[in-house]
């Protein structure tokens, strides 16, 4: 029977992975920091509200300011770290880190949802066409910068890859049911398609071509505190609300007519997640592009360690998603050669892969 | 309660718990659920142009075992659906203790009817145990952890069935046998008033058969409702206290087994010939079907039997079954021919046992073999007693011959006897039991045995 206990020790021990993940990764790069100085920037960078103003708010994607109540911030620490350590640690290292957790919560919690939905484990986070539709969006934005009304590449790729999974769950549903089998093949059509634009928007970026292919390759390169604002409270609202689902992702294995028997309004349900997993692997990938692997072989591994009971395997493998994109995204930037971290998530995602499925357990979802 | 739990909580992200969720499950390993009565009403579904459902109406009463039985294809399994909820009816309604399944919820639905679906493929590793505690979703809220009423129903329902010692093996790799069990602890967990099982015993052995219709029939006990699909008609007649045939898609009978299950209502539902006799273990029907597509076109209108035991038991069924006017005897009663004769309404001389057949009953005999167009001897045993009955066959020119033991084994009547039964012998047709239909048939259309001086009729009369 299920152990609420497990699930939070399990939690609590990848949190403590992920702090140390993190603390290492800020002390790599061209400049090495020592894990204790590291620390204290970090902490020294930890503000909290001490006073309220009044004052305008800039809304951050739309580039408009809106009356608003503000929060006066002061720092609860104050460690003693050379000026250059801490601007190193806390404006340049730490933004990029913390968008790496946050696309790495995002993708393994999505591919996680993702595969038990599908009860398939090939399933990842874009198996409906949310990358597809990410990268259709961003290569618009960048090819065509001036055709784009938004504000912007991010907000194009997420509303493209919103706009795709949409599309997808309305054209595999009849009837008010949406067969997961049509939705699988309404996924790989749409993707196709938006393949084709893709390659026919590169084909006419011009100069752009260098950043679109950067993009698509999935990197955190130039990583900035808004991004992670933009992406980090998506992500914690999707997967907590996820995580509210993990009972129902249990019982949805059984297939949908045993799972209706059991009390699941079935196609409400699935809409639910579908939309969920979809939101938060858009606010992932319009971040981050598009970084493969994570999503697909994360799960896996939290299967083979903590079983496939939902309850559990949701939240540890959202946390050892963040743990595993930080780690690679390390390699990736302080590595031999700096590359985008898709190329290290694939080059390292892929030969495990192989190496679960000799061993047969990728089979026994 | 998780951390993640509270935040989810926190973040009014979720529909909040469901008030209703814990009132409803009561301490103790089985709260009895309140008996409730399965209404369905004027019930059609057609699946594009083929109709499967045509007006069904059934009601089930409080704790009574309803058997669904019917040929593949009758819509025995559609119907189930239809009263679990899981497909909406074209026309008609299906209510459960006065509540429209399909108009509800599937929350509350599921906490009247339970399911054992038909293929419990379950293809992902989970503990057996937390497969069952599946069964507990309808009565718990979203951010609950198994409570103590959940143990112990689960714990309850891994006894009932014989799977606590599986709770901890992963559910993809027990045998499929104990997965329909597991499927059934998952049902019993659920704690329904309704179950509704579709082919729960297909794919069990005997002894695993009959100790899961027991316990099916022990939750019905308990105040249950229950129907079942069952394939095997004995089983079903055995263990529920109404069957409801289903053909093409509309109830052919409903009614104690005993109504149910006759050879007509079988001919014209199954398309095969089947024969209903007590079983002799249990006292209720036991069917045995013959294919209907071995018979031969033209049978004869009459034919008598002289034997007994399985032989001549074997031989009145199959001839019944086909519609042929049978008559059997001399046969002593007790005789498991004279019990099949008896219990199948066919015509029979019976004699006391031990008692010589007396004059009256060799004419009746007599007479029955002249106006037979076949007769057979079907493991005829001769002692002093009933030495003048194997005379009457001379009657016969249309003969066929059963063995399942030799003559010397069933002679108690010396040398005279064995010639004659020799002499039919040579002129009959001789066949195991179970082609007896094709033999009489023969026998009739070559009236003349292959050393018989009577001429061969060029119509076969």
């Amino acid at each position: 029977m299920y152990r609420p206990a497990r699930t939070v020790a399990w939690s609590a021990g990848l949190l403590v992975v992920l702090v140390a993940v993190v603390l290492s990764s800020a002390a790599l790069g061209p400049v090495r920091i020592d894990v204790l100085t590291v620390a204290m920037a970090m902490l020294n960078a930890i503000v909290l509200p001490t006073g309220v103003t009044v004052g305008s708010w800039s809304v951050p994607v739309l580039g408009v300011s809106v009356p608003a109540l503000g929060l006066e911030y002061a720092p609860i620490f104050s460690f003693d770290v050379p000026a250059t350590r801490q601007i190193i640690v806390a404006d340049v290292r730490l933004p990029r880190i913390a968008l790496a957790a946050t696309v790495g919560l995002a993708l393994a919690a999505a591919g996680t949802v993702m595969q038990g939905f599908f009860r398939n484990p090939l399933a990842d986070p874009s198996i409906i066409g949310v990358s597809s539709g990410a990268a259709a969006g961003a290569v618009a934005a960048i090819a065509f910068p001036a055709v784009i009304p938004f504000g912007g590449l991010r907000l194009s790729a997420f509303v493209g890859a919103l706009g795709t999974a949409f599309l997808v769950y309305g054209i595999a549903t009849e009837g008010g049911r949406t067969p997961v089998a049509t939705l699988l093949l309404a996924g790989v059509a749409v993707q196709a398609f938006l393949g084709a634009m893709i390659s026919y928007m590169l084909v006419h970026s011009g100069d752009s071509l260098r950043e679109a292919v950067v993009w698509m390759m999935g990197h955190l390169n130039n990583s900035q505190w808004s991004d992670v604002a933009f992406a980090l409270p998506i992500t914690l609202v999707g997967v907590l609300a996820l995580c509210a689902f993990r009972r129902e992702l249990n019982v949805l294995l059984l297939g949908e007519e045993d799972a209706h028997h059991l009390g699941i309004e079935v196609e409400r349900t699935k809409l639910l997640l579908l939309a969920l997993a979809s939101i938060v692997t858009a606010a992932g990938v319009a971040v981050a592009g598009v970084i493969g692997f994570v999503g697909l072989v994360v799960p896996h591994i939290m299967r083979l360690i903590v079983g496939p009971d939902h309850r559990i395997l949701l939240p540890t493998s959202a946390l050892a998603g963040a743990s595993f994109l930080v780690a690679t995204d390390t390699i990736a930037r302080a590595g031999p050669a700096v590359v985008p971290v898709g190329i290290i998530t694939a080059a390292l995602g892929a030969p495990f892969f192989l190496f679960l499925l000799t061993r047969r357990e990728v089979q026994s979802l | 309660m998780t951390a993640f739990d509270r935040l989810t909580e926190r973040f009014g992200v979720a529909p909040g718990p469901d008030p209703g969720a814990r009132s409803e499950s009561k301490p103790g390993p089985e709260p009895s659920p309140d008996p409730v009565t399965i209404t369905v009403d004027d019930c059609s579904l057609s699946f594009g142009e083929l109709s499967v459902l045509q007006s069904v109406s059934l009601s089930i009463e409080p704790g009574e075992f309803v058997g669904l039985v019917g040929p593949n294809g009758a819509g025995k399994t559609t119907l189930l659906r239809v009263i679990s909820g899981a497909l909406e009816p074209g026309s008609g309604s299906v209510t459960v203790g006065g509540v429209d399944v399909h108009g509800v919820p599937s929350r509350t639905s599921s906490r009247l009817v339970a399911v054992v679906p038909q293929d419990a493929s379950l293809s992902f590793s989970f503990p057996v145990r937390d497969v069952v505690e599946m069964g507990r979703h309808p009565h718990r809220s979203r951010f609950s952890s198994p409570g103590p009423d959940d143990r112990a129903a689960v714990e309850h329902a891994l006894e009932r069935t014989r799977t606590a010692e599986l709770a901890d093996r992963p559910i993809d790799e027990i045998s499929g046998g104990q997965r329909q069990r597991v499927v059934l602890a998952r049902a019993i967990a659920q704690e329904t008033p309704v179950m509704v099982l579709d082919e729960p015993t297909a794919s069990l052995d005997i002894n695993h058969q009959v100790e899961t219709l027991e316990l099916v029939r022990e939750l019905v006990e308990e105040g249950r409702t229950v129907i079942a699909a069952i394939h095997d008609l004995d089983l079903a007649a055995r263990y529920c206290d109404r069957l409801v045939l289903l053909a093409d898609g509309s109830v052919a009978r409903d009614g104690p087994p005993s109504s149910v299950l006759t050879g007509g209502a079988l001919a014209d539902a199954f398309d095969a010939n089947a024969v209903v006799t007590p079983n002799p273990v249990t006292g209720t029907e036991a069917v045995t079907a013959f294919a209907a597509d071995r018979e031969p076109e033209r049978l004869p209108d009459r034919v008598h039997v002289l034997g007994s035991g399985s032989a001549a038991a074997g031989a009145v069924a199959r001839l019944e079954a086909a519609g042929v006017a049978v008559s059997l005897g001399p046969v002593s009663s007790g005789d498991a021919a004279a019990e099949t004769a008896r219990s199948l309404d066919v015509e029979t001389v019976e004699t006391d046992p031990f008692e010589p057949i007396s004059a009256a009953q060799r004419a009746t005999v007599a007479t029955l073999v002249r106006d037979a167009d076949a007769t057979v001897l079907a493991d005829f045993v001769v002692g002093s007693g009933n030495r003048s009955i194997l005379e009457t066959v001379d009657e016969s020119d249309s003969l066929v011959v059963i063995e399942t033991r030799s003559f010397a084994e069933r002679n108690f009547a010396g040398g005279a006897a064995r010639e004659r039964y020799e002499r039919y012998r040579e002129r009959a047709l001789e066949v195991p039991v179970s082609r007896v239909l094709e033999a009489v048939t023969a026998a009739e259309g070559n009236r003349s045995g292959p050393q018989s001086s009577v001429p061969i009729d060029s119509d076969g009369e």
